[in-house]
């Protein structure tokens, strides 16, 4: 299954005429989950910590040959840290495999350390989130291409 | 010298603090949840920042966020507004010990005013009249007190306040269930059962003092608030001076409200309320509100102080000195809520259509919506605060009259249509009516609400 970008042109429609802010599609295990701007934002609330990986969230679906981008957003606010510590080696680099559950970065609220997970399966396609910079919530840390994660 | 504020709030007050600071040249970051993050507030700030999901419990109320964002923007010193963290008393204490200055009182003082208890004992320790009451540690106690202090009586929880936890009982046939309920209850709500007592003053007015310290003893009062327009302890209109009162009344409730800042040393802006029993010229000493309060443009209006501004200076350790508080004429404020009176108050959430909200001689309104804003349903339903100035009462309320009938908010059901009935009802336009004015007003108007879909005039 595969979508055009006619399909994917009339499936924004669909929600822009609507009143509501998201949509959240399934067709054959292809997610599509859309967000009206300055509507409410999908993501995970609480703790990284504690919470379980976050629900993928697809910006543009399209043919195998162009990326299927799930970006991964900041759980909370802080300072984020691609490494586990100064001078270690990046949890991730762009070109990464990741699972849903592996670490890709630390958000530090108040000397806490929060493990933020990939959530989804594929591999990292841009690396968005500088180090040591502080992440609000809800910001997107990187993007993770999906092509050969589903 | 502040040169970076956190405002660690939203709505209305937010955007008020975004004011203040921008005039007085302080730069500010607001602090918003994702539900406010396009807010008018988000927009006055120099920068805003996104601390967490709409929900206040994972945003605004989160105080480690709340400093970590703080630092992470390189403010000095944290706003805290109204609600939320204002008065806890240890977010003041995380913000000092990362050397964020606290816009607002000492840690140990929020603690003394937020045990309502404890504030009680330093009001009597001030020689400020109490309501007849006290602790009431067990049931034994308890029946003691209650014999000597009479039915009806008022079940308070310690750590509650601002009309939260409390409980009235009118016989001694209900007083030990309500007495267990009301611990219980406390325990829930504030993590504290314990609970006082406090005999129930029918017919009594809410009157309150706004006060000012600068933490070394000096203290100053910029006036009083007759805020008895209110409906299950939830204030409606407010306005200052407070109707009918003598010269001598309104001295003596001044001073008993410095005494008692005055022992507590105390910093920054806060409010000392009061119960007032105009027939028998009696005042009571209700609570410490230790923060902003909603309430306090009408004291700006005639004082001519800046209230906001007042906090920044005396956080910033330059004191009071240059304050020159007048005493001009008279101010009254409406409270305008997305809420529909004529279903229970229900909270009225969605998205404003037009918000035209009314200018003029005299008028002021501090808002944070403007057409095309969202009302989220996460948080209290204040769209915003309409107040009148004027050299007197009747013109300050003519004033009123005129501009809350000339505001026009579509999208979301408001009490505007409740706020234009009662500043023409002669009851309140003759002043000074009492707490249970709103109740009876209701229940004899059966008020229709200016429901959104009515463009009716208010």
């Amino acid at each position: 299954m595969s979508l055009t970008a006619r399909d994917v042109a009339e499936i924004t429609k669909l929600l822009e005429d609507s009143s509501f802010d998201e949509l959240d599609l399934e067709i054959d295990g292809l997610k599509i989950h859309l967000v009206r701007s300055g509507g409410a934002r999908h993501g995970v609330s609480g703790l990284a910590s504690q919470s379980p990986a976050p629900t993928p969230e697809v910006i543009a679906a399209a043919n195998p040959e162009t990326p299927c981008l799930a970006p991964v957003r900041a759980p909370l606010l802080g300072t984020f840290y691609r490494a586990p510590k100064p001078g270690a080696p990046p949890f991730v680099e762009v070109g990464a495999t990741v699972a849903p559950d592996t670490v890709i970065g630390i958000i530090e609220v108040m000397k806490l350390m929060n493990a933020v997970r990939a959530g989804v399966t594929g591999v990292v396609h841009e690396m968005r989130a500088r180090d040591g910079a502080l992440v609000e919530y809800g910001e997107i840390l990187l993007f993770i291409d999906g092509r050969d994660g589903r | 010298m502040i040169r970076r504020v956190l405002i660690a709030n939203r709505g209305e007050i937010a955007a008020r603090i975004a004011r203040t600071c921008a005039r007085l040249g302080i730069e500010t970051v607001l602090a918003a949840s994702e539900a406010d993050r396009d807010s008018l507030p988000a927009r006055l700030a120099t920068r805003a920042v996104c601390i967490g999901p709409a929900h206040a419990a994972a945003s605004y109320l989160k105080p480690e966020l709340l400093v970590q964002a703080a630092l992470s923007t390189g403010c000095d010193a944290v706003h805290p507004g109204y609600g939320f963290l204002s008065e806890r008393a240890a977010f003041a204490r995380l913000c000092e010990q990362h050397g964020l200055i606290f816009i607002g009182p000492t840690p140990a003082q929020l603690e003394a005013t937020g045990d309502k208890l404890r504030a009680r004992e330093q009001a009597e320790k001030s020689d400020v009249p109490v309501v007849p009451g006290g602790p009431a540690a067990s049931r034994a106690d308890a029946h003691a007190l209650a014999r000597r202090i009479g039915f009806p009586i008022l079940i308070k929880a310690v750590g509650g306040g601002g009309g939260r936890g409390m409980r009235l009982v009118e016989h001694w046939a209900d007083f030990d269930s309500a007495l267990e309920l009301a611990a219980a209850e406390a325990g829930a709500a504030f993590s504290d059962a314990r609970v006082y007592l406090e005999r129930f003053v029918a017919r009594a007015r809410h009157v309150e003092v706004q006060i000012l310290g600068d933490g070394t003893g000096r203290v100053m009062q910029l006036g009083e608030r007759d805020c008895s327009v209110q409906r299950r302890y939830q204030k409606l209109i407010e306005e200052t001076p407070a109707p009918g009162l003598s010269d001598a009344f309104r001295t003596r409730i001044h001073e008993a409200a410095l005494r008692l800042a005055a022992s507590l040393a105390y910093r920054g802006a806060g409010t000392v309320e009061f119960l007032v029993d105009a027939q028998r010229s009696e005042f009571y000493f209700l609570e410490v509100n230790a923060r902003i309060q909603v309430e306090h443009p009408v004291t700006e209006e005639v004082s001519g102080i800046d209230i906001v501004a007042a906090q920044l200076a005396i956080a910033a350790g330059e004191g009071m000195a240059p304050l020159a508080p007048r005493a001009t004429g008279c101010a009254i404020e409406c409270r305008v809520n997305a809420e529909d009176p004529s279903r229970d108050f229900a909270p009225s959430p969605g998205l404003v259509g037009e918000a035209s909200w009314a200018r003029g001689e005299g008028i002021r309104v501090d808002t944070h919506i403007e057409s095309g804003a969202r009302v989220p349903p996460f948080y209290d339903s204040l769209l915003g605060k309409i107040v009148a100035h004027g050299p007197d009462r009747a013109t300050t309320l003519a004033r009123l009259r005129a501009a809350v009938n000339s505001t026009r908010i579509t999208g979301v059901t408001t009490n505007l249509g409740l706020h234009a009935a009662v500043l023409a009802d002669p009851e309140f336009a003759a002043g000074g009516v009492d707490t249970g004015y709103l109740a009876r007003f209701l229940e004899r108007a059966r008020m229709p609400a200016r429901h959104a879909e009515v463009s009716g005039h208010g």
